[in-house]
């Protein structure tokens, strides 16, 4: 989509929308900051008040998605609609993996962010969404650096880890963060001929595997989801790598949320400073209680390649 | 002596900025605490989301010491995010956001639509060379009126103003940190230059 605009001395200037440039550069906007996933205006209030970059429009957190069960989709575009009027902040909104007309909706809604997310059932079991035609930015989980840059490759602005969303325990997105993080140090140090071993084996283009070794990073940004439900937890994630942090049901889900989205806010920021995430963290009334990955009878990691 | 800049580092893409300013030969400091505006010769405020910067400035203590070295006419470069802090005035925004005020202007918030709006464009500035500049725009917040003493450095093909300065104050409403092109960082660095032969250092005064 373009606008040509014609100068007095003719000269063509292209306003351009929906560049991969423009795509990444929201993503590079919500670096160091809380994306906070909301099922209603009143709580989309909070979370801006509270400090968030973004919300998350849903109708129910990954918590409750667990355990009612059934086929999760897309929010209703009228919820999604009434948290865009109430916040001034940018909102999201997720599809399932592979459902790009859901995808094509949420563009029309103009929300600013697409997560096709695995905490929705997947509607496509081979194929993910072709995210170059949309102007719309999308983020997707993964769990390793191979899944990261397949998702880059069909033109993910940003990926996060997945984690495993609503249980309330961080050691999957430890682990997701880790695996990413190792491999790129590994690439880091990679000679030119072994680049070729490394697309093979992470089966991606070994074009992006240049671009990792060259920046030493994902070429788009890389945040954390899955499991946040304390400001330490922020504080780990940030220091194992992540860019950003998403929190689902870890904050809505507690005695607290304005306390804690703030806690979480402030920790995420000062992340590198032990008596800044100290100071937060006192009374912030019980986290939620949280599930350990051995218990559960589904695993959202394991939905996508 | 290579000038001592201050990045403010609390939420945004304030990395961003300080790879420019390394392409330039220039070291940076990250702002999150009062401190670490000690000795500093002049100050970043990058791209991000206003609301959170602003929140973020108000609980680690920088409001105050801040808004004193601003008046002071420290040296600032806002962009995006950062231009709105700086204007005097913010529509569509959150009515306890902080507005230093040190260019006199009616920012409005997200003026230029949603992240579906958001573009790229080519601009004249003059006042950086003759070759256009790369503008990247998210989310950019919409000049809605300047003040008497305010110059506009630059505008869209439209005729928005997307570059301004006041006195020792520069604001871009894009991101010159997203893109290969040092210009403004090099503008930045020469009011920098020019105000720290005038005057002793800020955080002095």
């Amino acid at each position: 989509m373009s606008a040509t605009i014609d100068l007095d001395d003719n000269r063509d200037i292209e306003a351009k929308t929906g560049s991969f440039d423009v795509k990444k550069g929201l993503a590079e906007m919500l670096v160091g900051g809380v994306i906070m996933d909301v099922v209603d205006a009143k709580q989309a209030k909070i979370a801006e008040d509270a400090g968030a970059v973004a919300v998350m429009a849903l109708e129910r957190v990954p918590a409750d998605i667990r355990r009612d069960g059934g086929v999760a989709r897309m929010s209703d575009p009228h919820l999604i609609e009434e948290i865009q009027e109430t916040v001034t902040i940018p909102v999201m909104a997720k599809v399932r993996i592979g459902h790009f007309a859901e995808a094509q909706v949420l563009e029309v809604l103009r929300v600013d962010f697409i997560d096709e997310s695995e905490v929705l059932t997947p509607a496509d079991e081979e194929y993910h969404i072709d995210k170059w035609g949309f102007s719309v930015p999308f983020v997707c989980g993964a769990t390793n650096l191979g899944e990261a840059l397949r998702r880059v490759s069909e033109g993910a602005a940003m990926i996060r880890s997945k984690g495993e969303a609503g249980t309330g325990n961080v050691v999957e997105a430890v682990r997701h963060l880790r695996a990413i993080g190792r491999d790129i140090r590994a690439i880091s140090q990679a000679s030119s001929a072994e680049l070729y071993g490394w697309a093979k084996d992470l089966r991606v283009p070994v074009d992006l595997v240049r671009q990792v070794r060259e920046l030493r990073k994902l070429p788009v940004p890389l945040f954390c989801a899955g499991g946040i439900a304390t400001p330490s937890d922020a504080a780990l994630v940030m220091q194992l790598g992540a860019e950003a942090v998403f929190v689902g049901s870890g904050i809505f889900k507690t005695d607290n949320p304005e306390s804690r989205a703030i806690a979480i806010v402030e920790a995420t920021a000062h992340f590198r400073d032990p008596h800044i995430v100290a100071k937060v963290s006192r009374g912030l009334g019980k986290a939620m209680a949280g599930e350990s990955i051995d218990s559960l009878d589904v695993k959202l990691a394991s939905r996508g390649w | 002596m290579a000038p001592k800049i201050g990045i403010l580092a609390l939420q945004g893409d304030w990395a961003r900025h300080g790879e420019r300013l390394r392409e330039l030969g220039v070291n940076s400091v990250e702002v999150t605490d009062p401190k670490d505006l000690i000795d500093i010769d002049g100050l970043i405020i990058p791209g991000g989301e206003s609301t959170t910067i602003s929140r973020l400035i108000v609980s680690c203590g920088l409001e105050d010491p801040l808004s004193k070295m601003l008046r002071n006419d420290m040296p600032v470069l806002g962009t995006c995010a950062g231009l709105i802090l700086l204007a005097s005035k913010v529509l569509d925004g959150r009515d306890d956001q902080l507005k230093f005020g040190v260019i006199d202007a009616v920012v409005k918030r997200n003026g230029f639509g949603r992240q579906v709006d958001s573009f790229e464009e080519m601009l004249e500035i003059e006042t950086v060379g003759p070759d256009l500049f790369p503008g990247v725009f998210i989310r950019a917040p919409f000049v809605d009126g300047i003040g008497p003493n305010t110059q506009v450095l630059a505008t869209t093909a439209t005729g928005v103003p997307v570059v301004l300065r006041q006195g020792s104050a520069l604001g871009c409403a894009f991101h010159p940190e997203l893109t290969g092109d040092l210009r403004i960082h090099q503008l930045f660095l020469s009011i920098v230059k020019s105000a720290n032969n005038t005057v002793l250092p800020f955080s002095k005064s």
